[in-house]
């Protein structure tokens, strides 16, 4: 079958390789109709995240149809349409009951790697790395499915792929982000990186009753889009302005109710400290690169939360922690915990309070997956989320 | 080998030859260390020889440091006490092994590869003996005194000797000192399930990575490990403690190649269990010895979390967890491979 491997640093492409295969007894094989690529693979995609192999399978953003299922997986049949969360998760251990999905602690067969980096492992995932379970990804023709009873979720007759395939991370990521933003009607949110996730951040910001959404890039199209459709009320771009001088004077004085990175270890910034961590990023000396993060937490109110949607892999250095310390603030983050997510989400694509192809500017042939990481790597073309058609 | 493990953040440790650490389980419940095998427990056996062995190393360099300070700072005094001749010469002569000494002190205390300063301090005691041997051939000594100083200087040197063969010993052979794996994991499960699981010893292959098989027959157990090159090392067990939902104590059979012996505890935590386990093997010096070693492999205490992780998987969600490069040996890239087809087969059987 077809599939995008990851062959090194900056370089994707599509192979040749062997079917996958039921392994276990809770296991579906997936015949993948529509996949994504995620900005978290532009982190793989640049050698940002350790442990990945030439040749790894990428991909966890997948939909598709049941072609097979295993000896104990019951509630799913050969021929269902599927749309599959990123976490692999058992179901029955502690994080999993607790319904702390992406903190599984039976899926990710190779947790000795992750505790070395991180103290202790999180769950599984699809196409990302080996330190979090070496699992073929789905931007493939076909990909296997683990506890496939707990996971995907079937989507209803009628729907189009692309209204359910967001499901499977961006859309729940952005909306734990607002939620664990503990918005209060009148709420000012605002939120870093007008990508994907922060598109869905905003858009759920607006939902769980933020009056104010302040969307902060420095791509106008995104911008744009953030405005038209993501829900922001104000935009800002950080190539314009002072962040924290406009801020402070949109919400006279107060800062943010709530702070939102939706960038990630790769920020873009000016400025001498932006040289400085892009230098150290070069030189290996500090792995993740924390513009937005920095930002967010100076800029929020006293008291107020700061939010992580973006992904750090590593390590940072000039963490404003006397920020956090002496104004009380509160830091979240998380892996999204998709499955918790999943049903009350497709509620609201159901309901018409949201619809999730919004953000979609490009949609290629699997085949074509290199070009569509050149588009989304670069922001090329007003490129904001690429979909591949793989059937 | 140690330190390399301490990295792992897990709450245990490996303990085979070198320091001793604190154990969680003694803190909370002592009486449970008490009954195995001989007189004390698997663990408290390797701690009371290895501190043994850091006292010796320690005391003789505090001796090389002493000898050294005193030489350097005060030749004559010392000269004087030896019986040695108080000339310039021996003056400096002293000053040179007094230098020597606490370079050797020094070393010793500082931890690294204390049997290379262990043999340094031989090689200086023999030295000093033929400074023993010139002196008493000189006029203006005291030859009783340096009679006894040489006597001095030959019981240092067997213990020097000795020292440096037990340090080595150490550091080159762990299997001579015994391979002690300790591990602890909480499984979402009641102690009653987790202790039946593991009671029934035949399932032990199925999360222990270095067992082939364990055959079951009569209260008696048949232990069967993987060999390098296909081979196999096997044992008679015995159970010497059995408590029902809390602990289970086995050890092998007096003619066992390997003898080894290993306990599990089960404590509950709320709805779940925590469970730790401890084995040691005390592998003879030697081919089979070697082979144990190199198959328990250079991290066994990770590959011991790693395997209660497995036994986490079966007890939790039924069977162990594969992904598509967990299946191979070695690195593999995470995409299907011809490795899968096999698989699919057992399962589906």
């Amino acid at each position: 079958m077809k599939a995008n491997c990851w062959i090194g640093n900056k370089k994707v492409r599509v192979q040749d390789v062997p079917e996958p295969k039921i392994l276990n007894r809770r296991d579906a094989i997936v015949r993948v109709t529509s996949t994504a690529i995620c900005g978290s693979d532009l982190h793989l995609f640049n050698g940002f995240i350790p442990t990945l192999e030439s040749g790894d399978v990428l991909g966890h953003e997948f939909m598709g149809e049941v072609m097979e299922v295993g000896p104990d997986v019951k509630n799913l049949k050969p021929g269902d349409r599927v749309v599959v969360p990123f976490p692999i998760a058992c179901g029955h251990c502690r994080s999993c009951r607790e319904q702390n999905y992406s903190l599984c602690e039976n899926s990710n067969p190779n947790a000795w790697m992750a505790e070395k980096l991180w103290g202790y492992s999180p769950s599984g995932l699809f196409g990302y790395s080996h330190m979090l379970g070496g699992f073929a990804g789905g931007q493939a023709e076909y990909v296997r499915v683990p506890f496939a009873d707990v996971g995907p979720l079937k989507v209803p007759n009628g729907m189009d792929d692309e209204q359910a395939l967001f499901l499977s991370d961006i859309f729940p990521t952005g909306y734990m982000a607002a939620e664990m933003c503990n918005i209060r009607p009148g709420d000012v949110v605002a939120v870093w990186g007008a990508g994907p996730v922060g598109q869905f951040a905003m858009k759920s910001a607006r939902m769980l009753g933020a009056e104010r959404v302040i969307a902060i890039d420095r791509l106008p199209y995104r911008l744009e889009l953030a405005l038209s459709r993501g829900g922001a009320t104000e935009v800002l771009n950080y190539e314009q302005v002072d962040i924290h001088d406009a801020l402070r004077s949109a919400t006279a004085g107060r800062g943010p109710d709530a702070c939102i990175d939706a960038v990630g270890l790769e920020a873009h910034g000016h400025g001498a400290l932006f040289a400085l961590d892009r230098a150290k990023q070069m030189l290996k000396l500090q792995p993740d690169r924390p513009t937005a993060l920095r930002q967010a937490i100076q800029c929020c109110r006293n008291g107020g939360v700061v939010s992580l949607a973006g992904v750090y892999g590593g390590f940072i250095d000039m963490f404003p922690i006397g920020a956090i310390v002496n104004r009380a603030l509160t830091l979240r983050a998380g892996q999204c915990h998709v499955h918790r997510y999943m049903r009350p989400l497709l509620q609201r694509i159901e309901n018409g309070e949201i619809d999730p192809t919004f953000v979609i500017t490009h949609r290629l042939p699997l085949a074509q997956a290199a070009e569509g990481f050149d588009l989304f790597v670069n922001k090329l073309d007003g490129c904001e989320k690429v979909v591949l058609k793989a059937a | 080998m140690q330190e390399k493990h301490s990295a792992s953040p897990n709450v245990t440790k490996t303990r085979a030859p070198a320091r001793p650490q604190k154990r969680r389980l003694q803190t909370r419940e002592p009486e449970a260390l008490a009954p195995l095998g001989t007189e004390s427990s698997i663990s408290a056996v390797s701690e009371v020889e290895s501190d043994r062995q850091d006292g010796r190393r320690n005391g003789l360099a505090w001796l090389s440091v002493g000898l050294g300070l005193a030489g350097l700072f005060a030749p004559r005094h010392l000269a004087r006490l030896i019986g040695a001749e108080e000339s310039e010469a021996t003056t400096w002569t002293l000053r040179a092994v007094g230098g020597r000494e606490l370079v050797c002190g020094v070393g010793l205390l500082s931890g690294a590869q204390p049997a290379n300063w262990a043999w340094a301090r031989l090689a200086g005691d023999v030295l000093d003996l033929a400074l023993i041997g010139t002196a008493l051939q000189a006029k203006n000594t005291r030859n009783d005194r340096l009679l006894v100083a040489g006597a001095g200087i030959l019981g240092a040197a067997s213990l020097d000797a000795y020292s440096a063969w037990r340090l080595q010993q150490g550091s080159r052979d762990v299997a001579a000192e015994g391979i002690v794996v300790q591990q602890s994991i909480t499984i979402a499960r009641p102690p009653q399930d987790v202790y039946a699981f593991f009671r029934d010893f035949q399932n032990l292959p199925r999360f222990l990575s270095h067992l082939e098989s364990v055959r079951v027959d009569n209260g008696h157990s048949h232990w069967v490990a993987k060999g390098p090159l296909g081979s196999t090392i096997e044992w008679d067990a015995e159970i010497v403690e059995d408590r029902p939902a809390e602990l289970i104590v086995w050890r092998s059979g007096p003619n066992a190649d390997v003898p080894t012996q290993g306990r599990v505890q089960f404590r509950r935590a709320g709805e779940d269990t925590e469970l730790e386990i401890e084995l040691r093997y005390d592998p003879p010096a030697g081919e089979i010895g070697a082979a144990l070693a190199k198959l328990l492999g250079v991290a066994p205490q990770q590959q011991m979390s790693s395997d209660l992780r497995r036994l986490k998987q079966v007890l939790e969600v039924g069977e162990v967890l594969h992904s598509d490069s967990s299946i191979h040996r070695g690195m593999h890239p995470a995409q299907p491979s011809e490795l899968s087809e096999q698989i699919s087969k057992e399962v589906r059987s």
